[in-house]
């Protein structure tokens, strides 16, 4: 992790689209009178998916629907690194790179990534991809695996990796999970024990 | 049962309230906790890990500032482990924080420097490199170099708490933690300055101070500032003639160990602008003189028409001085005088005129109501103590008067006269509230008391404090706001006018009208000059400001950090400055040329030195000689007032920064004023600063 700052270049304004206002009224009205405070999270997530990243205009937005001061948003923006402070593609790859999934083949992973789309932080010209390796996504037994958006794609190897990338590009449909003939983290080729009484 | 935990601590056995930290337990019996993010004003944040400590059955050290006591607890503070575990934090703290102590301005009086003596190693372990953090921009008051930040978050909950503006915040985490402002905006307080203070590296310092002197060659005087009526204890820091800083004392019925930023950053003001010879008028031009011709002229003046001479008394003028010039005034046989240069309709008796609730005493209050008065503005460090209690909880307040940005939560009754009418009646939604507390406190502001009606809205204000049970054989809530440190000293002084004598318009229209032929202004400079028509203008004073510009004769007079002298702050507690500096030049003290003046008027003053003169002073007013005492008032009681008029009150502080003749010579408070109003138009401007 290095240090996370505010992107250079920021929209002038953000606001709530009039459905997700109602959905975050919704949100602040789960807590108690005077602690809307706790709705921080939600809120700023919600704004995450309406903006694609977290720009500053939205955490003060927030920060102002929830009547708390703009630095006290800033810190938990800035706390979270589920929380993009700068831009990211359509298609946000985050590539686990922590050991279990480093031992099965991240590595190669990240050279598709470095191939495909290029450094870290990078958005390919189309906007339609950008990568960041992270920390354990809790996959590890279907490793490697990457995140992209919110589904996990999982047992990759470097062909069906960037397969998967391109197709993700072109806009075609792909399968979540695992990449090869496994059933969730079920052993490949079928069960090899509990098949039943005999 | 008894109420009380004992505990031992090294062997000591202490009984302690519960709920009370091991750490102040610990200090409670004698054993000394290294500490860096406790503050005992502040919330514990247990973030350092520096005071940690042993506890008997516990499995590891705990941090003795979050940790309350339990009975029979068995703390050592001295065991090797304790020892070890103290060294192990040192060593993460140094990990990261440069070596820079010969370049930086905490050098000599940093608590990380101090501890790292008692429990840091000689090397560090540390092979890889060090991080930076990129400097933020907290304002033109502190500096910062956050490189050797170690994350205490002091400032962060001073900024949160005590001054009430929720702008610093640590962003980031774990490594990449870094504290700031939103957007390094500066700074939207009038405290600022105390996280400078509060700050145990050097992380954030003094801005005008940088890189200007070392603690440890500074000559270090304790007295008492002048900046508001508050009269907080402060230290000025000497090189030679030259005041460097101004820091905070403690005093806990006072300023506890908070200073504003005017009163801390005012010290270059004291270095510019002085008068540091007499001056005559000759020509249309101010020339230098020699005392002598300069009394001469006043001499020639003055003689056979001492009855046409009237004198007013400045903000931030010395007992001594009011009392040596209401004496030449009383020799020289003229009733025209008056210490109220803003024209406040306050006169005795004293219970009419001071904060009689006490500064500390706000904190047992139980209602609030702001009458004309800005605290925030007015007076910082009492207006940190309303927020002390309002964070207490069970604290209404209400204010009459425009609607401000207070620093708590305070609801806008009205805009003038009107509404205190109303809540006098009892007709008001307030009025239930006031009636229903056991100590409701009433603030009137000199915003209030300045107008044609002042005397109607003290009339009525006290009124209000009588019906609202303010009032009591136990509890006195009338209180009056001053904004000059000056103020109380020369009501209690009489520098009033006597019999047939004219009041500060007064003066100023006979001035006009050629009634009054001289008028001698002692450090009153905000009388706008064309006022006093053709009259002779005699300056008495320590800066060159608007009284002298218009002078025909300046005398110089000592600033309130060189001389010895008795100053009464608003709620009538008797404090003494020490002089840090003798006058510049030759400037003399205040009390001295009245004297000189008095001699060669062929009226002299019965005094000689300064025993003397507060001798004289202390049978005029006995309470003067207590000094740091409170003493006991009588209850106020209402002048008889013509009726309130209609028109809103005004506030007497809108420039914070250039209230006094001080100030206005300061450098600094003119940056402060600027990055004010830079902040205030870019948030009404773009409404984005990104």
């Amino acid at each position: 992790m290095s240090v996370r700052r505010l992107h250079a270049e920021q929209p002038d304004s953000f606001a709530f689209t009039e459905e997700n206002v109602s959905w975050a009224t919704g949100q602040i009205a789960k807590f108690p009178e005077g602690r809307q405070a706790s709705a921080i999270i939600p809120l700023l997530w919600q704004a995450q998916k309406q903006a694609g990243w977290l720009p500053e205009p939205a955490i003060r937005y927030v920060a102002d629907m929830l009547d708390m001061p703009h630095i006290r948003a800033m810190e938990v923006a800035t706390f979270y690194t589920m929380f993009n402070l700068s831009p990211v593609g359509e298609h946000f790859v985050q590539l686990c790179g922590t050991t279990p999934c480093w031992l099965r083949g991240a590595d190669d992973l990240k050279s598709v990534c470095r191939k495909v789309i290029g450094e870290q932080g990078d958005i390919t010209e189309d906007g339609k991809l950008s990568w960041l390796e992270v920390e354990c996504l809790g996959a590890c037994v279907n490793a490697p695996m990457v995140q992209i958006n919110d589904d996990f794609y999982e047992d990759l190897t470097a062909e069906n990796f960037e397969q998967l990338l391109d197709d993700l590009r072109h806009g075609k449909e792909v399968a979540t999970g695992p990449q090869n003939s496994r059933h969730g983290s079920e052993p490949e080729g079928g069960l090899t024990v509990l098949k039943g009484d005999k | 049962m008894s109420d009380q935990v004992n505990l031992t601590v090294d062997g000591i056995r202490v009984s302690v309230a519960p709920g009370t930290t091991i750490l102040q337990a610990c200090e409670e019996a004698g054993a000394e906790i290294p500490r860096f993010c406790y503050h005992e004003r502040l919330s514990v944040a247990g973030n350092c890990r520096m005071c940690l400590v042993e506890v008997e059955k516990a499995p590891k050290p705990v941090a003795s500032c979050a940790m309350p006591v339990a009975p029979d607890m068995v703390v050592s503070t001295k065991s090797d482990s304790v020892k070890a575990a103290r060294e192990g934090v040192m060593e993460f703290l140094l990990i990261n924080h440069p070596l820079d102590c010969p370049i930086c301005d905490q050098g000599g009086e940093c608590d990380l420097q101090d501890q790292a003596l008692g429990f840091g190693g000689d090397a560090s372990r540390f092979a890889d490199n060090k991080r930076a953090v990129e400097n933020k921009h907290m304002g033109p008051l502190v500096s910062t170099i956050m490189t050797r930040c170690i994350h205490c978050t002091r400032c962060v909950r001073f900024a949160q708490e005590v001054a009430g503006v929720p702008e610093i915040g640590a962003i980031g985490r774990g490594e990449d933690m870094e504290i700031t402002t939103y957007l390094e905006a500066s700074l939207d307080s009038e405290m600022s300055g105390n996280v400078i203070d509060l700050c145990p590296v050097g992380a954030l310092t003094s801005r005008p101070y940088a890189f200007t002197a070392r603690p440890w060659e500074l000559k270090k005087t304790e007295t008492i500032d002048v900046m508001d009526a508050v009269g907080s204890n402060i230290r000025v820091d000497m090189r030679g003639r030259e005041a460097m800083r101004i820091m905070p004392r403690n005093h806990d019925d006072v300023n506890e160990e908070w200073l504003s930023d005017k009163s801390r950053f005012v010290w270059d003001g004291l270095n510019t602008q002085r008068l540091d010879r007499p001056y005559v008028r000759a020509r249309k031009n101010l020339t230098p003189a020699s005392w002598d011709d300069a009394f001469a002229l006043i001499a020639k003046k003055l003689a056979g028409k001492g009855a046409k001479t009237a004198a007013i008394a400045g903000d931030l003028v010395c007992g001594e001085g009011q009392f040596a010039l209401k004496a030449l005034m009383d020799k020289l046989e003229s009733p025209h005088v008056d210490c109220r240069q803003d024209g406040a309709k306050l006169s005795g008796p004293r219970g009419n005129y001071i904060f009689n609730t006490s500064i500390a005493g706000i904190e047992d209050a139980d209602a609030l109501l702001l009458i004309g008065t800005n605290p925030r503005l007015e007076a910082p460090v009492l207006n940190a103590r309303i927020r002390k209690r309002y964070l207490m909880g069970d604290f209404p307040i209400a204010t009459i008067g425009a609607p401000v940005e207070l620093t708590y939560e305070a609801e806008t009754l009205g805009a003038g006269p009107d509404t205190l009418a109303e809540l006098v009646a009892g007709k008001h939604g307030f009025s239930d509230v006031l009636a229903k507390a056991k100590r409701p406190m009433i603030i009137v502001g000199q915003g209030a008391l300045t107008r044609a009606d002042g005397d109607a809205v003290l009339a009525a204000a006290i009124e209000l404090a009588e019906k609202s049970s303010a009032i009591s054989d136990t509890w006195n809530g009338f209180n009056v706001l001053h904004t000059a440190a000056a103020r109380v000293a020369g009501l209690d002084l009489g520098l009033l006018p006597g019999e047939g004598g004219l009041d500060v318009a007064g003066i100023q229209d006979a001035a006009q009208s050629g009634d009054v032929e001289t008028v001698i202004l002692y450090g009153a400079d905000e009388i706008a000059g064309a006022s006093l028509g053709d009259a002779f203008v005699i300056y008495i004073g320590s800066h060159g400001d608007r009284g002298a510009h218009r002078a025909d004769v300046i005398l110089p007079a000592a600033a309130y950090t060189e001389k010895q002298a008795i100053y009464v702050n608003t709620e009538g507690r008797v404090q003494m400055t020490e002089p840090a500096a003798t006058p510049p030049g030759e400037a003399r003290e205040d009390w001295k040329i009245f004297r000189a003046l008095s001699e060669v008027l062929g009226l002299t003053l019965p005094f000689d030195n300064l025993a003397e003169v507060r001798r004289a002073m202390f049978e005029v007013a006995p309470h003067f000689a207590q000094i740091d005492g409170l003493s006991e008032s009588a209850a106020p009681k209402a002048p008889a007032a013509q009726k309130m008029a209609k028109a809103a009150f005004d506030y007497s502080v809108t420039d914070f920064y250039f209230t006094n003749p001080i100030a206005r010579a300061s450098a600094t408070m003119a940056d402060c004023a600027k990055a004010k109003q830079q902040r205030d138009g870019e948030i009404e401007g773009t409404g984005t600063h990104g």
